[in-house]
């Protein structure tokens, strides 16, 4: 596993995701509730951003919107230049299945899929061949270094297998965006952290993520954290090389 | 932090001089909790002059050599053997702020335990680096594997930090909707208004 810090020699690479002024109101009149009140976060590639907070601060909202599972009331939502809501339902669709994976805390694997067949899927249905789409998951699971569970189906899994497929799909092709729900949720914690350390990596190979938690130990391993309250970022820490903390190279 | 007893642990592995102790000391805590030579050898002194250590020659460099005694040893063991008192905890500078801050005019605690949080996830941004870089390869020396039993420490620490102001924070939210709902007590029962110590306050619950 290389060092987290993203090549320095393309320059400040442009974001992979742009929330602008995003906002999002259910309701109307005395029964309005406001989830989110005007986000602006931008994420790069290589970047993996965690997003903590109360229930209610509006973290679901926020990564239900960002992948276009949801519709903001006013703001944009920017993914590689596009302003999603420029798309209709199949240009929506086709950037879902190219652009943007979804992890969630419960995995959402297709049962009667193998692991691979899982990650190949959306390949699949993007017009890539089977035999292509096949070849490009096993590629991808033996990177992850879960060959072994390739023809494996969920049930036959572990979670955290389960979870690690699940990463694996959501980047498969070209996608360089992730989104994750609390995607440690239901492991337990040193499980939990190889997942982390698999998203990490991903993110480190130029993908760029955004994962929702209330864990402070799994959103430690992000760049950034953001803090979000009544629907408002509070506050977000700064990223910045450990050389900070300790004296010297003392580690080793 | 016990130096005595780090040092010890060291001198069991067979005579060491001063300056050696605390490159190791280091080595092993991952510079964690910096020492210098002064320290080192003040310490030594008062190993010396309580039987534990004794100066032991020099070696060929004309490094004046400290061993361990059997005093020393014994001392050592009951040492590993004791867990580490946690019934009178140190001041906690945080605990003291958070305490003073509630109630203070003009002081928005919330803003208090936001800015610290923030800080706590930042250094346990650090510290997780450091350790996902400790784990890239699989520890081998046991200087590896201690160091990355240090940093896990300060990430459990810190952890308990964050979500200990995360409790604090609702726990405020909570006690503010309760006062806004229910009418305020006439008068404040007499039991609670005299100070007392978390042992009394132990003592009399059980």
């Amino acid at each position: 596993m290389s060092s987290s810090v993203p090549s320095p020699s393309a320059g400040p690479p442009a974001p992979v995701l742009e929330l602008r002024a995003l906002t999002r109101t259910h309701g109307s009149g005395i029964a309005e509730v406001h989830a989110l009140r005007g986000i602006d976060l931008s994420v790069r590639a290589g970047e993996l951003v965690a997003v903590m907070g109360p229930s209610g601060s509006g973290k679901s909202t926020l990564l239900t919107l960002a992948g276009g599972l949801d519709t903001a009331t006013s703001g944009q939502v920017v993914i590689e230049g596009q302003d999603i809501s420029a798309l209709g339902p199949r240009g929506m669709a086709a950037l879902r299945r190219r652009s943007v994976g979804y992890v969630f805390q419960d995995y959402n694997l297709i049962p009667a899929l193998t692991a691979a067949e899982n990650i190949a899927l959306p390949r699949e249905l993007d017009g890539v061949s089977v035999r292509k789409a096949r070849k490009e998951a096993v590629a991808a699971l033996e990177e992850m270094r879960l060959a072994e569970i390739a023809d494996r189906f969920p049930d036959e899994m572990s979670g955290g297998q389960q979870q690690r497929v699940a990463i694996a799909r959501a980047l498969v092709g070209d996608r360089r965006l992730v989104l994750a729900d609390e995607p440690t949720g239901a492991l337990d914690s040193e499980t939990g952290e190889s997942v982390l350390a698999l998203l990490r990596m991903r993110c480190d190979q130029g993908a760029a993520g955004v994962m929702v938690t209330h864990e402070p130990r799994y959103a430690a391993w992000a760049d950034r954290v953001v803090f979000l309250r009544d629907g408002t970022i509070v506050d977000q820490t700064l990223s910045s090389g450990a050389e900070s903390l300790l004296p010297a190279e003392g580690a080793r | 932090m016990s130096i005595r007893h780090g040092l010890l642990a060291l001198l069991e592995r067979g005579p060491r001089y001063g300056s050696r102790l605390r490159t190791e000391f280091e080595s092993r805590t991952g510079s964690t909790w910096p020492l210098n030579v002064g320290q080192v050898y003040t310490t030594l002194s008062r190993l010396e002059r309580d039987g534990m250590v004794a100066q032991d020659g020099e070696d060929d460099a004309g490094h004046a050599l400290y061993s361990i005694t059997e005093d020393g040893r014994t001392e050592l063991r009951s040492w590993f053997e004791t867990p580490v008192d946690r019934s009178s905890p140190p001041r906690d500078e945080l605990a003291i702020k958070l305490a003073m801050a509630v109630g203070a005019p003009g002081v928005d605690i919330r803003a208090v335990i936001q800015s610290q949080r923030s800080h706590t996830l930042k250094a346990m941004q650090d510290y997780t680096r450091l350790k996902a870089q400790a784990l890239a390869d699989v520890p081998s020396d046991r200087d590896e594997v201690a160091w990355l039993l240090v940093v896990e420490q300060l990430i459990f620490q810190a952890e308990a930090e964050a979500r200990w102001l995360d409790h604090c924070e609702s726990r405020l939210v909570r006690l503010a909707e309760a006062a806004a709902t229910e009418p305020a007590p006439s008068s404040a029962p007499a039991a609670r208004t005299g100070a007392r110590t978390a042992a009394s306050r132990l003592r009399a619950r059980s």
